[in-house]
């Protein structure tokens, strides 16, 4: 009798470790095959694979939540849905792009009856952005990060008269890396993804430069 | 007043434009002559990847050692060391991600579609675990879970509730890991994490509703201990069925029980099998006529809950993003405040077909019309379990922990008048 159960313990036992080694063994395995992208040749010998954004392209690393600037619609959700207050998405400047200009379509609401640079004239509800004079007619932009909350008000006014440099990103200082991001299952545009943590960013107009610097 | 009129036709023009573009450089990068040097675009990196394998580390030290503990030190008091190290470390220094509760999702997630790689951390939480209590019992849910671990902390005055409420009780767990399950692999969501309880604590930052449903948790939690980990945690599902068949697993004494029935009322989780006082209550006729109901209740069980799940589909499916938009095209909202949703818009905005965004959903629907029926069947067996483990009795001489619901915290060790001299080899 004693023995029976011993031998059955046994051999459930071994059923479960076999269960969970196979599992565990086919996605270590499925994921060192499956390292390729359309380019069709594996990404274990590819060149590009440091500066690839897919994560499949680097086996194992940790990911880590990005949103694509070019699908958000900016909502405004990043600013209500993550899990800290105030958000970890914050707008991020890319001066590369910016034209420094005197009517930011960022900065100032576009309804704006006399210029000037009251707080009611500003689009950013926390007068997070900064504005200084460089030389005539520019002007240049700053971000206060711990003032912004992510609403993307202003990079929707930059999209829409101007170059489109400021984007939201996450912002990895804050970003705790949820399991599953709390904003990515509410954005509308299925604007967030996985990326690498080797490459976290993905801003627009800023690719270049990083890849220069390698 | 030269300046607003230039404004004004500024907006006028980009407006136009904007219907058709986006992320054009519209003003050229200006020529600075004052030696203006522009400023970097700071990004700041994430959590370097060296440290996840400082997590894997730790999450195996502490396995191990919380087993050493359990197994041959049998000292409670090393037990509970380890598991505030956990609350600290798990808890509050890795903020609650990854954890070996979520981590069933992104493995499902990664077994059903290819596209996603799993970090190596998540696999090794979700593995380890299950691997250590097939050998030693659950000793990961004793010190090594900061869930258990918080929960541990509050239980001030548990009540016993009874082997039969127990039972019913037990059957959510079930229901949950079948629910993280479906919605993992469709792809839909993480509800596992959705719905994490403590996650807004180790944060110290959480949604409102994120703070009710954890403070509810830990405030019943003083009168009944571990109410997250017996009567939710979807992980605990697999680690009861593990433990079960452990090579090893906690005793309550070290020796022979001698019924001193000291340890009766130990357990805060209701946790120690009791002896059955008869050696043989039943005969054979009754105990096979309970033999065939069950055998033909099972099947029936699993028909009607397969049946019933997949006639849920719909509603089941109605919160993933694909169905959802779908039904916004379909029926599009007609909302005075609200031209359309958000939704609406950036399907407009990113150039989709109509037809492919139906496609995608029907694709989805019958994805769900099948998890339907398999999770409505397996929901059915559980139930089956459930009644044929309360008709059905067993023989039981001593007081011993129960394998599957033990968490192997060695509270009740302390409770046996039988101590060996300390005999470690
Ligand atoms: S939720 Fe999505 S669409 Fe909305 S602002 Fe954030 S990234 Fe943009
Ligand atoms: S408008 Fe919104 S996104 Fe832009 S800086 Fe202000 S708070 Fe941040
Ligand atoms: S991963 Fe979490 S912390 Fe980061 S942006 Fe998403 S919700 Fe916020
Ligand atoms: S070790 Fe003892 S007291 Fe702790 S859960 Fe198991 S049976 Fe209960």
């Amino acid at each position: 009798m004693q023995n029976r159960r011993e031998f059955l313990n046994l051999l459930c036992r071994g059923t479960i470790l076999t269960g969970l080694a196979a599992t565990t063994g086919l996605l270590v395995y499925r994921s060192a095959q499956s390292g390729n992208c359309q380019l069709g040749s594996s990404c274990a010998n590819c060149g590009k694979s440091g500066k690839c954004n897919l994560p499949q392209a680097l086996l194992y690393k940790e990911t880590v939540w990005q949103l694509d600037p070019t699908k958000c619609i900016q909502c405004g959700r990043c600013a209500e849905n993550c899990v800290m207050t105030p958000s970890a998405v914050k707008v991020t400047h890319v001066y590369a792009m910016c034209g420094y200009c005197d009517l930011c379509g960022g900065y100032l609401k576009p309804d704006t009856k006399n210029i000037s640079t009251a707080a009611e004239n500003q689009l950013c509800p926390t007068s997070a952005i900064k504005r200084k004079f460089v030389e005539e007619p520019f002007y240049q932009y700053t971000i206060d990060e711990p003032l912004c909350i992510g609403c993307a008000k202003c990079v929707k006014g930059c999209g829409a008269f101007g170059n489109g440099s400021l984007q939201l990103q996450v912002r990895h200082d804050r970003c705790v890396n949820c399991n599953e991001c709390a904003i990515a299952r509410n954005c509308p545009a299925d604007a967030f993804k996985r990326v690498p943590a080797s490459k976290p960013y993905l801003l627009q107009g800023i690719e270049a430069k990083n890849e220069e610097k390698g | 007043m030269k300046k607003s009129l230039a404004l004004a036709i500024l907006i006028f023009l980009f407006t136009i434009q904007f219907l058709n573009s986006y992320g054009i450089q519209r003003f050229p990068k200006p020529e600075f002559e004052s030696g203006y040097v522009q400023p970097e675009t700071l990004l700041p990196n994430p959590r370097a990847e060296v440290l996840a394998f400082m997590d894997i580390g730790v999450l195996i030290i502490s396995l191990s050692v919380v087993s050493w503990l359990v197994i041959k030190k049998r000292s409670r008091n090393g037990v509970f060391w380890m598991s505030l190290f956990a609350l600290a470390y798990f808890g509050f220094y890795r903020e609650g991600c990854i954890c070996a509760i979520g981590s069933i999702q992104n493995v499902t997630l990664a077994l059903f579609d290819k596209s996603y790689a799993i970090p190596l951390s998540a696999l090794v939480f979700f593995a380890a675990p299950l691997a250590y209590t097939a050998f030693f019992g659950r000793t990961f849910c004793a010190g090594v879970c900061p869930f258990g671990a918080i929960q541990d902390l509050v239980s001030f005055r548990p009540q016993k509730l009874g082997t039969r409420l127990n039972a019913v009780l037990g059957v959510i767990p079930y229901i949950y890991l079948g629910l993280a399950i479906l919605y993992a692999a469709t792809g839909t969501d993480f509800v596992i994490c959705r719905y994490d309880p403590f996650v807004g604590i180790w944060r110290f930052n959480a949604s409102f509703g994120m703070f009710i449903f954890g403070g509810l948790l830990l405030a019943v939690g003083i009168f009944i201990a571990r109410p997250y980990c017996r009567f939710l945690c979807p992980y605990g599902v697999l680690l009861n069925w593990t433990s079960r068949f452990s090579r090893k697993h906690i005793t309550i004494t070290p020796a022979e029980c001698i019924q001193c029935r000291l340890c009766e009322n130990s357990c805060p989780y209701d946790a120690i099998d009791i002896p059955t006082n008869t050696r043989n209550p039943e005969s054979k006729q009754t105990m096979g006529r309970k033999l065939i109901f069950i055998t033909f209740l099972i099947p029936m069980l699993m028909l009607a809950g397969g049946w019933t799940g997949s006639q849920l589909h719909e509603p089941l499916a109605g919160v993933n993003a694909k169905v959802k938009l779908a039904k916004q095209i379909l029926n599009p909202v007609t909302d005075k405040n609200q031209a359309e949703t958000f939704e609406i818009e950036a399907f407009k905005s990113q150039g989709k077909q109509q037809a492919q965004v139906f496609a995608e959903a029907s694709e989805v629907l019958h994805q769900f019309y099948i998890g339907g029926w398999i999770l409505g069947g397996f929901i059915g067996l559980v139930f089956g379990g459930l009644i044929a483990g309360r008709i059905i009795t067993r023989y039981q001489a001593d007081y011993v922990p129960n394998k599957g619901n033990c968490f192997s915290c060695s509270r009740c060790v302390d409770y046996c008048p039988i101590k060996l001299p300390l005999e470690t080899k």
